[in-house]
C-alpha cells in the first residue's frame, strides 16, 4: 500500500501543548513541510517567539533560536548575518510582531533583510490570558478592554503589513487564513513563497496569517473559524499586499 | 608578532583590541562618550572580514550580538551607560542561554540620562549582574588605552572559555584620551583569511551531519530551571576561583593602601608617588577583574596589622566599596573618597585624604 499522507521529517513526534481548535499547530505542521520540501531542513534556523508558540522548538526537528518579547529580527538579522548560507525564518504572534517588537521588525524590513517571516495574527494574546493585542479588533472584549476594544482610548487595530509594504527593502508580503482547508492550502503556497525568496536571495518576505484562538475569543474550534471568515477578514482582507 | 606603536584614544584601542582579538560582529548604537569605538569598527571589521549594523536602538543590537554569539561568531557591542541599563534585558538573556559576547560600556554620569563626562556609577549594574536573575558577567577595568587594548582578547578568550558575557568597564575619560600603545599589527585585515568562526558544537549553523542544537534559556519543567541555575553558580565558583586579576604596589610596609580602579586607578598612583616621596608608607590594590573581585589579595595582607587602614577612591558615592569592606571582613578600618555626576576625585583630594588618615592613626605623643 502507498502511504500517502505521514508527519514531515522537520516535526517531531510529540504531543502538543496548544489548545483545542489552535491555529499554531497547523502552521507549524506546514512550515515543516516546506522545509522538507525544499531539502533546507540541514540549513534551516527557526527564531521562536515570546507568546504561545515559545517552545515552537519543541515540534521542529531542526536548529532553533529563543528570542526574547518583541526582539526576533533582531536575532534573524544577528544569525543571517553571520551565516547567510542558512535559512533564516522568524515566527512570531501579534504582540511580538507588531507591538513589544514593531522597531524590531520595521527595521530588519527596511534593511531589507533576505528572511522569512511568518506572523500569526490571532487578534489576542494568548500566553498571558487573552488580553488586548495591537490587531485587536474595535469592540472585541479582551482582559483589558472588558467593555470592547474602543478607538478613542486603545486605537486602531493595527495593520503593520500594510505599513511594511510601503518600504523598498520588503520584497513579498501576503496576508491569509486558517479557516478552511482552501485557505490552510493557500497560505501553504505563501509561506512557501516566502522560504523560495529567502532561497533565491530576494529579500525581506512576510506571510501574515489569521490564525484561530477559541479560547481567548470565547468561541468553539467551529465558531472561532467562522469568525475569522466572516469578521476579522473584514478588517485584514485576504491577498497580496506586495 | 612583530608590535607596532601607534597613538588612539581608548575607544578605538578597543575597538582594535575586539578585532585583533577575534571580534567579527559588532552592533551598536551612537551614544557619548564611547563614538569613537562604533566609528572604528564601522571602518575597520568589514575589511577585517566582519559584519557591521548600526542597530535601531540598544534593545536590537544586544539581541543581535545574542544571535551572533549563537550563530558561534564573536560578538561584541559596546553603549555608554544609559544604553547598557536598556542592553540588560539581553545581557541577561545572554547569561542565560550561556552565550560568550562582550558589552563595553564607557560610563558616564548618571542617573537617568546624566552627563556626558566620566563616572565609575554603573559598577554595581556590572558586577551584580544589572538584569533579572541570578547571573554574574566578568567585568574587566582597563586603566589605560593599552591595557583596553590587551583585555579585548582576554574579554573574547573568558567569554568564550566559560559561555559567559564579559563586560569592558571603561569610563568617559579613558575612552576619549590618546595614548600611544603597542599593537599587533596596525592593519587589522591581516586576519581577513582568518576562519572567522571557532569550532563551536553548540552553535546554530543547520542540523547537517548532527542532532538539532537549540539556543535558550527557557526551562518549565519543574525543577529543570533550579538545576540550570545550580549549573550556573557552580560555573560562576570556578571563574571566582581562577579568574581574579589585579595589579598592586608597595603592600609590603604599607601604612595606607588605595583601592582603585580605572582612570580613578591612575589618579590614586600619582598621588601614591607623591606621598612615598614624602616618606609616607601608601600602597595600591588596582582591581582588573571587577567580577570575581580579587578578594584573595586582601585576604593575604596582614590584616590583623593594626596599623593598616584601607581607602577607597571611586568616581561613585561608594559602589567597588561594599566589595572591599566584603574582602576585609571588618579586619581594619574601610575609609572611602568619592564623587560622582562628573566630578572626578583628584590628586590632591586623595592627599589631603591620607595626610588627615594618617594624622588621626598616628598615636599621640
Amino acid at each position: 500500500m502507498n502511504k500517502i499522507f505521514s508527519r514531515p521529517k522537520s516535526l517531531r513526534n510529540i504531543s502538543t501543548h496548544y489548545c483545542p481548535g489552535c491555529g499554531h499547530g497547523i502552521a507549524h505542521r506546514l512550515i515543516a513541510e516546506i522545509v522538507d520540501e525544499l531539502g533546507i531542513r540541514q540549513r534551516v534556523i527557526g527564531i521562536a517567539p515570546v507568546g504561545c508558540a515559545v517552545i515552537a522548538y519543541d515540534y521542529w526537528d531542526f536548529d532553533c533560536c529563543e528570542a526574547a518579547h518583541g526582539r526576533a529580527l533582531a536575532v534573524a538579522t544577528g544569525i543571517k548575518r553571520v551565516r547567510p548560507q542558512n535559512i533564516v525564518f522568524t515566527y512570531q504572534g501579534d504582540g511580538d510582531l507588531a507591538a513589544i517588537g514593531t522597531n524590531e521588525t520595521i527595521h530588519a524590513a527596511n534593511r531589507g533583510e533576505n528572511l522569512t517571516v511568518v506572523f500569526i495574527n490571532n487578534a489576542v494574546y494568548g500566553m498571558t490570558g487573552g488580553q488586548m493585542a495591537p490587531t485587536t479588533l474595535l469592540g472585541q472584549k479582551t482582559a483589558t478592554t472588558p467593555r470592547g476594544r474602543s478607538a478613542a482610548t486603545e486605537g486602531w487595530p493595527l495593520k503593520i503589513s500594510e505599513m511594511l509594504a510601503l518600504l523598498p527593502g520588503v520584497k513579498f508580503i501576503e496576508r491569509t487564513s486558517l479557516h478552511s482547508v482552501q485557505e490552510v492550502i493557500k497560505t501553504k503556497r505563501a509561506i512557501k513563497q516566502a522560504f523560495q525568496n529567502q532561497v533565491d536571495k530576494i529579500g525581506f518576505s512576510l506571510v501574515e496569517v489569521l490564525s484561530p484562538c477559541p479560547t481567548y475569543l470565547g468561541l468553539s474550534p467551529v465558531e472561532a473559524l467562522e469568525w475569522i471568515r466572516k469578521t476579522m477578514i473584514k478588517e485584514f482582507p485576504l491577498g497580496r499586499i506586495k | 608578532m612583530a608590535k607596532t606603536k601607534v597613538l588612539m584614544t581608548g575607544n578605538e584601542a578597543i575597538a582594535e583590541g575586539a578585532i585583533q582579538g577575534g571580534c567579527r560582529f559588532y552592533a551598536g548604537y551612537p551614544i557619548t562618550p564611547q563614538n569613537e569605538l562604533i566609528a572604528y569598527m564601522a571602518r575597520h571589521l568589514l575589511p577585517a572580514g566582519g559584519v557591521f549594523i548600526q542597530a535601531e536602538s540598544e534593545l536590537a543590537a544586544i539581541n543581535m550580538v545574542f544571535a551572533a554569539a549563537a550563530a558561534g561568531s564573536r560578538a561584541m557591542t559596546s553603549s555608554s551607560s544609559p544604553g547598557i541599563s536598556l542592553k540588560q534585558e539581553g545581557i541577561s538573556y545572554i547569561a542565560g542561554a550561556e552565550l560568550p559576547a562582550v558589552i563595553v560600556n564607557i560610563m558616564r554620569g548618571g542617573p537617568g540620562l546624566g552627563n556626558i563626562w566620566p563616572a565609575q556609577s554603573d559598577y554595581f549594574q556590572a558586577t551584580r549582574g544589572g538584569g533579572h536573575g541570578d547571573y554574574r558577567c566578568i567585568v574587566l577595568a582597563p586603566s589605560s588605552v593599552q591595557e583596553a587594548y590587551d583585555l579585548m582578547a582576554l574579554a573574547f578568550e573568558l567569554a568564550d572559555r566559560y559561555r559567559n558575557p564579559a563586560i569592558i568597564l571603561g569610563d568617559g575619560m579613558l575612552g576619549q584620551m590618546m595614548e600611544p600603545l603597542s599593537v599587533h599589527s596596525p592593519q587589522p585585515t591581516v586576519h581577513r583569511k582568518k576562519n572567522i568562526l571557532p569550532n563551536k558544537k553548540w552553535a546554530l549553523t543547520g542540523c547537517k551531519g548532527r542532532k538539532p542544537n537549540i539556543i535558550k534559556s527557557f526551562y518549565m519543567k519543574e525543577g529543570d530551571l533550579e538545576k540550570f541555575n545550580l549549573r550556573l553558580q557552580e560555573k560562576y565558583k570556578i571563574i571566582k576561583q581562577k579568574e581574579q586579576r589585579c595589579d598592586s604596589l608597595f603592600l609590603e610596609d604599607a601604612q595606607v593602601i588605595l583601592v582603585a580602579y580605572g582612570t580613578m586607578a591612575r589618579i590614586a598612583r600619582g598621588a601614591v608617588t607623591k606621598l612615598r616621596e614624602d616618606g609616607k608608607k601608601i600602597g595600591l590594590i588596582r582591581p582588573v577583574t571587577l567580577w570575581p573581585f580579587p578578594d584573595k589579595v586582601f585576604k593575604r595582607l596582614a590584616i590583623s596589622d593594626k596599623r593598616l587602614a584601607i581607602l577607597v577612591i571611586e568616581m561613585s558615592y561608594g559602589q567597588m566599596l561594599d566589595d572591599v569592606r566584603l574582602a576585609v571582613n571588618c579586619q581594619a578600618p574601610v575609609e572611602f573618597l568619592g564623587r560622582s555626576g562628573g566630578g572626578v576625585p583628584s590628586e590632591g583630594e586623595i592627599i589631603n585624604k591620607v595626610r588627615k588618615l594618617l594624622r588621626t592613626r598616628e598615636p599621640e605623643n
